[in-house]
This record gives structure tokens, sequence and C-alpha cells, in this order.
């Protein structure tokens, strides 16, 4: 059995041998059932250190969102020179590394494509290197050039009118998270032979295009480990062995995630479970008496501190659909262990309290993986965090543990993905709403007025059958179904060929699992638009040229979000039926095909590009947020609106179940005592009925018009909330999805 | 509606028992402990001026108005949508009628969300005008033991018979009453609500008689019912009480003005301003709001 100095006081033995995180959590942690008394305030160096990130914050705003950019160095892990938030006061930084060499310069990166990162310095008014625009368009493809250079028309054209949109064929595509923990708990040394005997391994039969990919993948894998170890070496660390102590275990988990933010620009680029693990170092050096809960605090507050800081480059386009600047800097606390025990620990504290030791932040995406079994205490303390902060999300452990064990972490806004396991591909969403429409017209586009899909016989009739809809609906989604997997599977290969994930992958099994996660846009309004068509009379409206592009709804019917099993079987036979679709068509890489119900802030840009629906949405207005029901459906209040949701199967969307609510203050109980037990309450009577996801936002709707208003108001700087998948600063969501925020239903006093 | 093939129920007395429903709210989390469901009876005798509710008003048994029931065809007892869902314009008298079980499995739909001491709160209109109905579906949530809440204006109460016997019957299913004491004088009250106090008063005393935990709350109306004078009224008065777990001071808003426009009724207190921060802190001071802390034995 292997022992090393660095281990000592660990239990365990199969995570000697070799890499296996879970099994040294499990063998190591130390529950916590107590309650947030223990925790420590900020330090002066905390305080110091944000207060001048808060400073750049302010003066990234002042300049337009953009602080300072990179145009002449390619981003790698070995590119920049070490960078500090402040030269002066570095000495105080207890975490150290930058994606560049200062604190919020963004780094160029052209492998996702050269025309996009140029376009993001122009954007900001830099002007991009001549010579990197000829090395990235003469010498050599990027991922971008070659997903254009092999779509085909069909894919193009969807593409063009929105019925696919978010793909990940300009960037990178994210999602994937490489187990950051293994640097802490192994060194790069032990994960740089584990690699290579994997590779002595690969390909002793037949040289397949598979086996020689592979070979291909584990050397640059063993190369990127190197240059992790370079990289550190900058900073003055030598990350070849194993952590010894709490402060060298976040230092190394953290350059592993540096590793990841250095050479990928994927829209989601998420940290991980990582407290429980980081719990354990902490608890051994309290136990020896070596580090104080002040220290530990600060360690933590440090930690996060180098979450909110990171930053990719985008383009307008890009920020219309994720907006606010989003990295999905995801961190999953709590949870239950398949043998039963929670995990909660008291690290899962620490990492709520930095919300208020440095106030509410969007970043990183602080995840509570949620049971009504996990210790009262802990609840209420999420549920106290939530109220003050509306920063935080909550997910269904009962409802992911079966399906992805008790190490999985979320790798963007709600998808769960096995830790180190497991890769995404990522791809996007599909519009359903627009496809409905497409099957009422003959596969002629509503807004573009082109024929994109097939031209099947459209609808000629005054009002609407239902059996004739559901009929044409049917064959349009396998159309879309088909095309929207090609087009991936496109993106996919490109992706893996011009910029592979090395940094990550090598911090990933060789054996890997892949799942291939589709999405759904447009969900709530095909299902009220079908419950029209069933239960009411819809009359539709055509143009000269016999298009329909109206619907007149005479009589009630029954919307999706209030409790209805009329309205709610269908979204659940809209849900089944789509991710049927998908699972008939092959996938890149042997993958599994998964499917979501959310759309980040998507909502706002799909909504532009669909016309008029049956359920009485006019045209152009925003879709409705991931599996929410529609604005204005929502007439039997919070609950109703829940249990609706909560009625989607989630092993039919493992990729995630999105749902956003807002609760006044005043509606949720008298006082905070009865606000954080009441909270407490809906979330123990959500999860429990299986639902997957909840965004909670606590406040009212005049502080969203006020924060509109006045966004110079110190006390809006950092006003965050929950939105579709994320958390944003209000005041740096677009003017347009501002008010889609406060057009959304707000649960107050009836 | 969700009645899309409306069945048309006379209330006469061949009919089962039914109940006028004007709406329901399936998340409530401050008219009594935990997480509720709401139930807004149709009807009330009181014409309160700071009523935010003038909709609940008319009375369901009015000849002109005869109960709608909801469709019962389904094989689940849907929720009902408010009848102003869609245009936004208020009825004076529009509501869905259920007998007890009905509109029982339709609360139980939110029992998940229950824990720590929710359930279910009637409030109005006024329960009381409907009390065999109500006393028999408190009966059946007592009978699965969920806590039942009835937040009165005590308008209806009597000790006279039939009504005396039949909220007898009715405190044995009831957990919780939230009591709205409008105004300590009795002159004042006929003013502000159309009826005098003395029975509600004496609802107050014979609850304390009996034990049956209350919340009283009182909607502070400035100068209507806040000056030092009415408060210490009040005051003497809640604190004679032994069952009080509660006073609460609800603040007089203005958020109930457009559905009186909507039903074409002037507004009597257009020129009255919600209570400032101050007005309220000293009427909790005054009415020593603090020292009732009964409620917090379910924290």
């Amino acid at each position: 059995m292997n022992q090393r100095d660095e281990w000592n006081g660990f239990q365990g033995r199969l995570w000697r041998e070799e890499v296996n995180t879970r099994d040294f959590i499990q063998c190591n942690y130390t529950p916590y059932d107590g309650d947030e008394s223990f925790l420590e305030k900020p330090t002066e160096a905390t305080n110091k250190l944000w207060e001048i990130l808060q400073n750049l914050q302010k003066e990234e705003r002042k300049k337009g969102g953009v602080l300072d950019m990179d145009t002449d160095v390619v981003s790698t892990l070995i590119s920049h020179r070490p960078g500090y938030i402040s030269e002066e006061h570095k000495d105080l930084e207890q975490v150290v590394g930058l994606q560049t060499d200062k604190p919020l310069k963004r780094a160029f990166m052209p492998f996702g494509g050269i025309k996009m990162a140029e376009q993001s310095c122009q954007t900001y008014g830099y002007k991009p290197s001549p010579e990197l625009h000829k090395i990235f368009t003469e010498y050599h493809r990027t991922h971008n050039q070659a997903v254009f250079d092999a779509y085909t028309p069909e894919m193009k054209q969807a593409r063009h009118v929105k019925i696919i949109t978010g793909l990940p064929d300009t960037y990178g595509r994210g999602r994937i998270v490489g187990d950051y923990r293994r640097v802490a708990l192994y060194g790069i040394d032990f994960l740089i032979q584990e690699k290579k005997r994997d590779l002595s391994c690969c390909g002793h039969g037949i040289m397949t295009d598979d086996v020689i990919r592979q070979r291909e993948e584990l050397a640059m894998q063993i190369q990127s480990l190197k240059d992790m170890k370079l990289m550190a070496e900058s900073y003055g660390f030598d990350i070849s062995n194993p952590a010894q102590s709490a402060k060298e275990a976040v230092q190394w988990l953290y350059f592993g995630y540096l590793a990841a933010i250095k050479t990928q620009n994927g829209a989601a680029m998420s940290v991980g479970r990582i407290s429980t693990f980081l719990d354990i170092y902490i608890q051994r050096d309290l136990d020896n008496g070596i580090l104080t809960e002040q220290e530990a605090q600060e360690l933590v507050d440090h930690m996060v501190m180098k979450f909110r800081m990171v930053k990719f480059a985008r383009i307008p386009s890009y920020n219309e659909l994720f907006s606010g600047d989003p990295v999905w800097a995801t961190l999953d606390i709590a949870g239950i262990g398949q043998d039963g025990r929670h995990m909660v620990t008291k690290t899962c504290f620490r990492f709520l309290h930095t919300l208020e030791n440095m106030g509410p932040s969007p970043e990183p995406n602080l995840t509570v993986l949620y049971s009504s079994r996990l210790p009262e205490a802990f609840k209420k303390y999420a549920a106290h965090i939530s109220i003050e902060t509306s920063s935080i999300q909550y997910e269904n452990d009962d409802v992911m543990r079966p399906v992805w064990g008790d190490d999985y972490a979320v790798c963007c806004c709600v998808s769960a993905t096995q830790t180190g396991k497991e890769m995404q591909f990522f791809g996007a969403r599909a519009n359903l709403a627009k496809c409905l429409l497409y099957a009422i017209n003959g596969g002629i586009d509503e807004r573009y007025k082109e024929q994109v899909a097939p031209a099947y016989a459209p609808i000629i009739s005054e009002y609407l059958d239902y059996d004739e809809v559901m009929e044409k609906y049917d064959a349009m989604m396998d159309w879309l179904a088909e095309l929207y997997v090609n087009t991936l599977n496109l993106i996919q290969y490109m992706h893996d060929k011009y910029y592979y994930e090395s940094a990550e992958m090598a911090l990933i099994d060789t054996d890997v699992r892949r799942t291939f996660a589709t999405g759904i846009a447009g969900f709530s309004h095909v299902v009220d638009s079908l419950s029209a068509i069933r239960y009411a009379k819809v009359k539709v409206i055509r143009d000269d040229t016999g298009l329909a592009v109206d619907y007149e709804t005479e009589g009630d019917f029954p919307r999706y979000g209030n409790d209805d099993d009329r309205a709610d079987d269908i979204a659940v036979w809209l849900l089944k039926t789509f991710m049927g679709k998908l699972r008939k068509f092959h996938t890149y890489r042997e993958s599994e095909p998964t499917t979501s119900i959310l759309t980040i802030t998507s909502n706002v840009v799909y909504g532009k590009a669909t016309g008029a629906l049956p359920d009485g949405r006019p045209a152009g207005e925003p879709l409705s947020p991931g599996a929410n029901p529609s604005y204005g459906a929502e007439q039997n209040g919070l609950l109703a609106s829940l249990n609706s949701v909560a009625k989607l199967p989630y092993e039919y969307a493992l990729d995630g179940i999105s749902n956003t609510q807002t609760i006044h203050p005043d509606a949720i109980g008298h006082n905070k005592a009865e606000r954080v037990e009441n909270l407490v309450n809906v979330l123990d009577g959500y999860f429990n009925q299986g639902a997957h996801h909840l965004n909670v936002n606590i406040f009212g709707i005049d502080k969203l018009k006020d924060a509109m208003e006045h966004p110079e108001k110190p006390e809006y700087a950092n006003f965050t909330i929950r939105v579709s998948g994320y958390a944003v600063k209000f005041i740096d969501l677009t003017k347009e999805q501002q008010l889609d925020v406060i057009a959304r239903s707000c649960h107050e006093n009836v | 509606m969700l009645s899309h093939v409306p069945v048309m129920r006379m209330y006469s007395t061949d009919s089962p028992l039914l109940g006028a429903v004007h709406s329901t709210e399936s998340f409530g989390a401050v008219d009594g402990p935990g997480v509720r469901f709401l139930i807004f009876f149709q009807g009330c005798p009181m014409r309160c001026q700071f009523c935010h509710n003038p909709d609940t008003w008319q009375l369901p048994n009015d000849p002109q108005n005869p109960i709608t029931s909801h469709d019962t065809g389904t094989d689940n007892l849907s929720p009902q949508i408010p009848k102003y869902a869609n245009d936004g314009k208020y009825s004076s008298c529009s509501y869905i009628s259920y007998t007890p079980q009905e509109l029982y499995s339709l609360a139980k739909r939110y029992r998940s969300y229950w824990k720590n001491g929710g359930g279910i709160t009637v409030s109005g209109g006024e329960p009381l005008l409907q009390i065999d109905f109500l006393t028999e579906f408190f009966r059946l949530a007592k009978s699965e033991q969920v806590h039942t809440a009835l937040d009165t204006s005590g308008h209806p109460f009597t000790r006279q018979q039939p009504f005396w016997g039949k909220f007898e019957q009715l405190m044995k299913y009831t957990d919780l009453i939230l009591l709205d004491l409008k105004h300590i004088d009795p002159k004042c009250h006929q003013k502000l609500t159309g009826h005098s106090n003395e029975n509600i008063l004496d609802l107050a005393q014979h609850l304390s008689e009996i034990g049956k935990p209350i919340w009283i709350r009182h909607v502070l109306v400035p100068g209507i019912n806040d000056s030092l004078e009415y408060l210490s009224g009040l005051d003497h008065f809640v604190s004679s009480l032994k069952n009080v777990e509660r006073l609460e001071i609800l603040p007089y808003h203005t958020h109930g003005v457009p559905k009186w426009k909507a039903l074409g009724i002037p507004y009597p207190l257009e020129d009255i301003k919600p209570p400032t921060k101050e007005q309220l802190t000293l009427a909790n001071q005054q009415l020593h709001t603090d020292s009732y802390t009964g409620y917090q034995k379910l924290l």
C-alpha cells in the first residue's frame, strides 16, 4: 500500500493505489450537523483584497464591461507571467494565480475561432494582432472554420433562422469538469505516471482511428500535466507531489482549475464538488493545531475571490444569449453519500459564508445538492443565505444520486456529470415552439418566410384540429431531432480535433463516459399551445401568401403551471416524445443522449426569432425561460406552479430541468426565522416530489425597477439575482433582459 | 375557466353540501403557521372601508347568481383558475362550488409542503357564513391530522342557536383562529365596517374561555384606528385574553383599490395613506405585540 508523508492521518486503501478521489472522500470526511455559529468574519487581508477587486470591477463596468485585453499573446498554460490581484499586496493573497498577467484582463483564445477572438477585441476598442490573424487563418485552422466548412446548407439555414441556437461552433463547448482535486491529492507526477501507463496500454491491437485518436489525446494530456507544473512553478510552487496542508490543497486544486480556464473559453467552466474534499484537509490542520478557523475561512474566501474573477472575451451576440458575463464556475456543496451519511461539512458552510463575508455574487455559481434529509441546521443556513443574497441554487440530490452516484458535480448551470469519470458534449437547444409553427406552416419559417424544413403539407383549415396538429408536429419533430443531432455530431467532432480540452481531460479517467447534451427551448409555450388547440378553439390568421402568422383563441384552456394534469400531462408527453426521437440517432463517440429544459437567458433571443403562438404569446416576445410556466399562466400561486414542474420526469431530462421562482420577502413569512423555516418547507415539499432544480429569488419587483432606474446606487453594485440556470448582477443585464425579468411572476401576498 | 363543460347546480336543499369558493392560493406563509393552502370563501356581511377583497362580498345564495360547479368529469381534481385570469376584469360575484371532499382533495395536493405546522387556512369573504360546509371540510382535514386555521371577522358569531351548536362542532376541528379586530370602539367599528363589534369581542372572550389558540390581527389605518386612545383600549382588551398566541399589526395598504374601481364602488378611504414605519413601530410598542410569543412554539 502506498504511504506518503503528505497523507498522514488519512484513512482508506483503494485511493492510495490508484486515482480514486471519491474513495478518499468517503473514507475521510467528517459530517457536520451543527449550525453556522462557528463561522468567522473576513480577515483584514480579505477585506483589503476584496476592496481592491471591487474597485477593479467598478472600473471594468465604467469601461463598458472589459477592463483590459490581450491582443497578441495566445493563451496557454505557460503564456503569461504570474499575475496578482495587486502587485503591491500580493503577499496578502492566500491563493494565487490569474488567467493572464493582470486581474480581470481577458485572454486571447483563438482556437475556438479566430473571428470571434478578433471581434471581441474590436468590440471593446482593441486591435488584434495581424500576425496572429495570419497564423490562425493561413497556417492553422480553428474549430469555427472547420465546423463551417463541414456544415450542410440545411444546418446553416437552421442556425440562421434560429430553430437551433446557441451552438458551440465559435468558441469552446465547455461543460467539462476536470477532477481538479486530483492535483491536490496525488500531485502531478503520479497523475503523469498513471496517464503514461494508460498510453502504454492503448493500442495493442489494430491501429483503428479511435485508438490512434486516443493515443494522441493521451499524449496531449501528459503534455498539459507537465505544463501545469511549469505554470505553478512560475508562482513559486512545486505541484509534483501531493499537497501537505490545507493551504496547499486549496492552491493545488486551484491550479488545476486555472489550467482549464487558461486554455478553454467554454460557456460553462465549472469548478466541481470540492467543499467536502477540502474540508478533510482543513479539518486535519485544525485538529493538528496548525490552522485556525479564521485562517480556514480566509483560504475559502480567497479561493472564492479567484472564482469571482474568471473572465472570457466575448462578442455582443454571445452576450445577448448569455447576459451578464457568466462563466458558470459552478461549485457544489452538500449532498448525501451512497452509504446514507450526509456530506455536509463545515466547509460547505464556509463556502456559503463567503456570500456574507464578501457580499452577494453571481460567481461561483453556488449549488446546494439538496435533500430533505440534509441536516436541518444546514438547510436553514442555506435558506438564510438565499433570503439574504438570492445568489444560490438548489438541485435535488435524491434524483441525481441514483443516476450519477455521490461524486457528481454540476458542469454548467444545472447539468450533472460524474467527476473525473465523464465528459459532456454540450449542444445548446432546439426551439420546439418554432417547430410547432413549422408543423402548421409546412416547414416554412414564420419570421424569415423561407422553406427551412421539408415541405410537408401545411394545415389549411380555419380552426386547428388537435389530432391533425399532433400528427404533423410529430413528423416535424422527427426532422428537427435528426438535423439537431447531426449538427451536434459535426460540431463535437471538430471540437475534439481543433480545440481538444487536454488540461481538463488529463484530470479525467482515460476510459471516459460521454454524454450528448441536447436541450429544449419554448417548452411551456408548446404545452399551452397544444392545450389551447385541444381544450379551446384556435383560429388561424394567415397573411396573403397563406402563411399562418397569428392565432385567435376562443375560450379558456388549462395552462402548464397550475398543477392541472390536463396541461401538465402534455408537458410530460412533450419531454418524453422529443427525448425518444433524439435517442433514435447515432451520437458521436458512442455518447449517451440526454436533454435539458433550460434556456439560460437565451429565452429572449429565441423569442425574438419566434412567431406568434396559439397560446396567445405574441410574435417576438421572450419565451418563458427553462421549464418555467409561461408569463401570466400561473394563476394558483407558487406551489401549484412548482407542482407542475415537479411532474416532469428527471429520467427523461438528465441534462436538467431549470426552474426559477421569485418570492416577495413579505409573502414568505413575517420575520427572518419564519422566512427561513418556510423556505425550507417549500424546498422539502418540492424536492420530495422528485423535482430537479430551483433557483430562488427573494425580493420584490419594486427593488428590480428601482435598480433598473438607478443602477448607480451603491446598494445595487452587487445586487445579484438568479436567472434561468445562473446568477447575475442585475445591473449587468441588458435592458431587454431586465424588463423580461421584471415581467415574470413574482409571488406576492394575496 | 376550467369548466370548459360547465355544470350548473342550483344551491338548494336537495343538493349535496356545497361551498362557494371565490378563489384559492397554493402558497400562503403569513396566514397561520408554516406553509398553507388558502381558501377564500365567497360572501361577507361586513363592508370594511379598507377591504382589499370587495369582490368576495356578495353572498353566494343570491338567486341571480346560481353556484356553478367546476367540471368534475376528469379523473384528477384540478385547481380552479380565478375568473379574472385572462381579461383582467373583476366580477362582483363569481365563484366555484365544491363539495368538502373535492375541496380537500384540491388542498391535499400541497401536503408535501406542510411540515412544521403548515396546513389549511380558510379566509374570505367570511367563512362562518358557510359553517356547515366548513365544519365538514375541517373534519376531513383533521381526520388526516392536517392543521386547520380559520381567518374570520367574527361577525356571524352569536350565542344563539342554531349557530352556537354548529360553532361548538366547528371548534372540534379547528386548531387556530385568526381573528380580525378592526376597531376597539363599537361606534367607530360600526362606521368602519358597517357593524358593531360587540359579538366579535364576545367571540374573542369565548375562545379565551375554551382555550382555543388565536392570532389577533389589526389592520392599522392612519387617522381611523391608530390613536393612542384606541390602541390602549385594544391593548387592554387583548391582554385580558388568555389564548392569544400572536398579535399582529397589518399595515393598511391600497392594493385593493383597483378592485373597488373595477366593481364601480366608490372607495371611502381615498385620502388615507398607508402607515409609515414610525407609525407601525409605535403601534407595535403600544400593543406590546412582542409579548405574544405562543406562535413560536412551532419554530
